[in-house]
């Protein structure tokens, strides 16, 4: 399972992103398409383990879930797809382009900058890279 | 406790750090001190940061890099051996081997003559762009045309993350199944050659077809050339070393990023 992965990489950009700003992480939301190789449930199962001592512990994960979008590139036809027929629906051309479907996106963070939430953090990390 | 989904104003940069970000800053109370950032990052940024620095070094000296993915026992150490020994006196050629314990493929690999090193993943189910930047350095990249990943067997975990490389090359053998495109939509999607592996096999297994793996993959949108091969027999390996062959001539037509 690659989801733990997934999650230890997506902390470390929190991790930057608190130390940034002196901040706590509060509320964390992602975007997971069908076709990016990722288990959305795995992954919330993973994200409070791989939060567990940093700036992001005890956050709140969001998990939006994009749909298959294709275009085709014979009729031009924009519509939705399942993950493992991507031909047109309209003329079942298979050379179509993906519009959506496998993103694996950090959307959006809210921070703690509570000045006691910044305390606790500048006495936790103490190696710097306050400040940018 | 649920708290208000903070609104932020459209398109401001933020002043406070400088990047892309925008943030909206919402009331300052005491109780309620939150900046939203807003970013829009790939999840594994950083991998693909690395995966970039990896390809400037590959660049720099024409190299090509291919990543082979498959199941495990599609046959991908086979495939190397075949090649080993048809192509070293006119290809440069070293592997970079994954798999979770031994050292087995790579001293497979060592005895067709070629250089090789063995990336031991212990738990992990893939490879990523810093394992790869680990044991790059340990090859001597600038006596190399072409640089083979052999990614841990794993028809999952491999296909999300960048390792550096310039193509990727999915591997299904006879034995497994026509449907594996179709199980494993996000790996044979992004493959830019299908080989069709162990194809000696095909007189005994005839409930694979051919041509209907060769349309789950064209279902993903895939156009990737795909050719049946036996490393055993070496029944159609002529096709591989020709897409080799090209594949090495657009790395040398190509000018490097990086001097």
């Amino acid at each position: 399972m690659h989801e733990l992965s997934i999650c230890l990489a997506l902390v470390a950009e929190l991790e930057t992103l608190a130390r940034r700003h002196d901040a706590r992480i509060r509320r964390v939301s992602i975007t997971i398409g069908p076709l990016a190789g990722v288990e959305p449930d795995l992954v919330a199962q993973a994200y409070p383990l791989a939060c567990a001592g940093t700036a992001a512990q005890a956050s709140e994960l969001h998990i939006e879930r994009s749909r298959v979008r294709i275009r085709c590139r014979g009729c031009g036809l924009e519509s939705n797809a399942t993950v493992n027929h991507l031909s047109c629906n309209a003329c079942g051309d298979w050379q179509t382009e993906l519009l959506s479907g496998d993103e694996l996106i950090l959307n959006q963070v809210e921070l703690d900058t509570a000045a006691e939430a910044a305390d606790e953090l500048a006495d936790a990390s103490l190696s710097g890279g306050f400040h940018v | 406790m649920s708290s208000p989904t903070p609104h932020f104003p459209g398109g401001s940069m933020c002043e406070t750090c400088g990047t892309h970000a925008v943030h909206a800053h919402e009331g300052a109370g005491a109780q309620n001190n939150r900046d939203l950032v807003v970013l829009g990052d790939h999840i594994l940024a950083a991998n693909d940061r690395a995966a970039a620095h990896n390809r400037a070094h590959f660049d720099a000296r024409h190299l090509l890099v291919l990543n082979l993915m498959s199941s495990p026992g599609a046959g991908k150490t086979a495939l190397l051996e075949a090649t080993a020994d048809a192509l070293k006196d006119e290809l440069r050629m070293a592997v970079i081997e994954g798999d979770l314990e031994t050292e087995n493929d790579a001293a497979r690999i060592r005895a067709h003559g070629l250089d090789a090193v063995q990336i031991t993943t212990g738990s992990a189910c893939h490879l990523d762009a810093g394992m790869i930047h680990a044991a790059m350095h340990r090859i001597d990249l600038d006596a190399l045309d072409i640089l083979f990943i052999e990614n841990v067997g794993n028809l999952v975990c491999p296909a999300n993350f960048d390792l550096g490389q310039h193509r990727n090359v999915a591997l299904l053998s006879y034995a497994e199944g026509d449907d594996k495109p179709a199980k494993y939509p996000v790996l044979f999607r992004r493959a830019d050659l299908v080989l069709l592996t162990k194809a000696d096999l095909a007189p005994y297994l005839d409930d694979f077809d051919a041509e209907r793996a060769r349309r789950n993959v064209r279902n993903l949108g895939n156009p990737a050339p795909i050719l049946s091969v036996s490393a055993k027999s070496g029944a159609a390996l002529s096709a591989w070393f020709d897409w080799l062959r090209g594949e090495r001539a657009k790395r040398l037509s190509r000018t490097p990023a990086l001097a």
